[in-house]
């Protein structure tokens, strides 16, 4: 295998980290324990868990929206673990994230030809406003979305329809590595559908490394080549989709799918697996 | 027909704020006794307007043009106030989707669910108490006299939601309301909740109607179903017959687009344009017969 272009090696990370005035710093406390992700160019990588894994703060990590309080993060060959962000901006064109609600992370007040001119000039892709004009309405059209949308603003768009501008704005940017965090948890069955497709062919297209954080387990099936599961900050396995869809070794991840309900009938499922306690 | 717990007929509604846009079309079902029917459909469906309409809580800006709705055979609409007061929070209960916003924040778990018991049910402090007590081992909660003196931020979404299911089977309902309860749960939470209500349902011999957009959800734990697009019934019936026998192409195309971690090759197949076409010409003629 070619050396992965991200990569985190023993991350840890911790919040609420802080120095005291007497004595040693208040540690924080971990969300990730040492955790070792590597993504390739061209693969999507899928990152799942419940609520409270670490899935998010990993994600973040990657990209340098969080700190890391142990391990490394490389980028490209690069450790950017303690650079500035001076140093990490000429690297922010590179790395791209899709959000999960579109609505909070796209302007209120911008039209949709704003929110993707804006970024392709202040990262300089094209001079003057006509150049940058012309590759929104191409991006626009990759997207699947008509030119009409160029005037509106996000909220007279669906929520499909935003979520297709938070893919080109992410886009239309050429990133080698884009973070997807739970882009379509929001999102009613058909319209998730039509945007799995989107976000896989462009990913194949542009030869993305992708890290896709998902709680659901069958969406990530049908988009990602690897998988990582998190369970209370650890990795607790990794492999194929094929591999562990198939044939999960972990007792957690044999949990996950058992309490996914699946559309067909099963009399059994009900009751199977999964203890009835609460604390 | 009779012996229906509920019947909805022919139950129309428009929205006031976009001009009279419809909301609901003519919008019929039913359920049984001890039935848990399933009313699914995507955003926009009018599955949560149907709920709130049962519930008495539509908002202001929804208006309902025509239709009935029976409970018992009786036509809620049409009964007075007072009347309907006293079946709403008594006969009918609701399981809501956020736990947290359901549940005043700034009392105890104890009083929220006796309440009702002492004042609608005229049971006495000690027994009411009792009675929660007795509830809350039911939904599973280990400790639960700990959970009685809990403020609603001590405990985690998926105990809320027990302690919220333990409220609504708390008046012996005859039929509970389940609007999305395992929407914001983690999918291990969501089969606990899921085994837990159907548990409790079929222990009481309520009936429920629960509402979600999750086919998955509705394979394990509904009866029957009515699949809504628009304000329109698309299809209804035995849930076995309609995933495996859909009659409506949009049916067909829902299961379809519906992911499968077992089975990458079937699932996620966006709905065809032409059906979306054919539903929103369905609609179209509905409307023109209307105004006709």
């Amino acid at each position: 295998m070619t050396a992965p272009l991200v990569e985190a090696r023993d991350l840890v990370v911790a919040y609420g980290r802080r120095n005291r005035l007497f004595g040693a710093p208040f540690p924080g406390v971990a969300v990730l324990h040492g955790v070792n992700v590597a993504i390739g160019r061209g693969e999507t990588v899928g990152i799942v868990g419940e609520s409270g894994s670490g899935k998010s703060t990993l994600g973040r990590a990657l990209l340098r929206l969080v700190d890391a309080a142990g391990g490394r993060i490389l980028f490209d060959g690069e450790d950017i673990t303690r650079k500035g962000e001076d140093e990490i901006r000429p690297l922010r064109r590179r790395m791209q994230m899709i959000f999960q609600d579109p609505m909070s992370s796209l302007n209120p007040r911008q039209t949709i030809r704003r929110i993707l001119a804006g970024p392709v000039l202040l990262h300089g892709l094209e001079v003057g406003p006509a150049a940058a004009d012309r590759r929104v309405a191409a991006m626009v059209e990759r997207v699947g979305l008509p030119q009409a949308v160029l005037d509106r603003h996000p909220h007279e768009l669906s929520g499909g329809q935003r979520q297709r501008v938070g893919i080109a704005r992410a886009a239309i940017l050429k990133p080698d590595f884009v973070l997807a965090d739970e882009i379509v948890s929001g999102l009613d069955v058909s319209t998730q559908a039509q945007v799995l497709r989107l976000i896989a062919d462009l990913s194949a297209e542009m030869g993305l490394a992708m890290a896709f954080i998902s709680h659901d387990l069958s969406v990530v099936r049908a988009i990602c080549h690897r998988v990582y599961v998190l369970n209370g900050g650890r990795i607790v396995e990794e492999g194929d989709c094929e591999a562990v869809f198939a044939a999960p070794r972990d007792p957690y991840t044999r949990a996950l799918l058992d309490a996914i309900p699946l559309p067909e009938i099963d009399p059994g499922w009900l009751q199977r697996g999964t203890g009835d306690e609460a604390a | 027909m009779s012996g229906q717990i509920l019947s909805v007929e022919s139950l129309s509604a428009v929205s006031l704020r976009e001009g009279g846009q419809a909301i609901l079309r003519d919008v019929s079902l039913s359920l049984a006794p001890g039935e848990v029917l399933g009313l699914v459909g995507e955003s926009g469906a009018g599955k949560s307007t149907i709920a709130k309409a049962v519930l008495g809580i539509l908002p202001s800006g929804i208006r309902i043009t025509e239709g009935r709705i029976r409970f018992e055979g009786r036509d809620m609409l049409a009964m007075p106030r007072a009347e309907v007061r006293s079946i709403l929070g008594s006969e009918i209960t609701l399981i809501p989707q956020d736990p947290l916003s359901a549940l005043n924040p700034g009392r105890r778990i104890g009083p929220q669910i006796t309440d009702g018991l002492r004042l609608r049910r005229g049971l006495s402090r000690s027994e009411a108490r009792a009675r929660a007590l007795a509830l809350l081992s039911e939904v599973h909660i280990r400790d639960p006299e700990r959970v009685l003196g809990a403020f609603p931020h001590q405990l985690s979404g998926g105990m809320r939601q027990r302690v919220l299911i333990a409220a609504a089977f708390s008046m012996e309902p005859k039929l509970v309301i389940a609007d999305e309860p395992t929407t914001a749960l983690d999918v291990t939470v969501q089969k606990q909740i899921l085994r837990l209500i159907r548990a409790m349902q079929e222990t009481h011999g309520t009936a429920v109607v629960f509402v979600t957009h999750d086919l998955g959800v509705v394979a394990q734990i509904c009866d029957r179903v009515t699949l809504l697009y628009a304000g329109r019934v698309i299809e209804s019936g035995h849930t076995a017959d309609m995933l495996q026998r859909p009659a409506h192409p949009y049916t067909r195309a829902l299961i379809a687009s519906s992911p499968r971690y077992d089975r990458p090759d079937v699932g996620l197949a966006p709905v065809p344009e032409s059906v979306f076409e054919g539903l929103r010409a369905e609609i179209a003629a509905f409307d023109r017969e209307r105004r006709a």
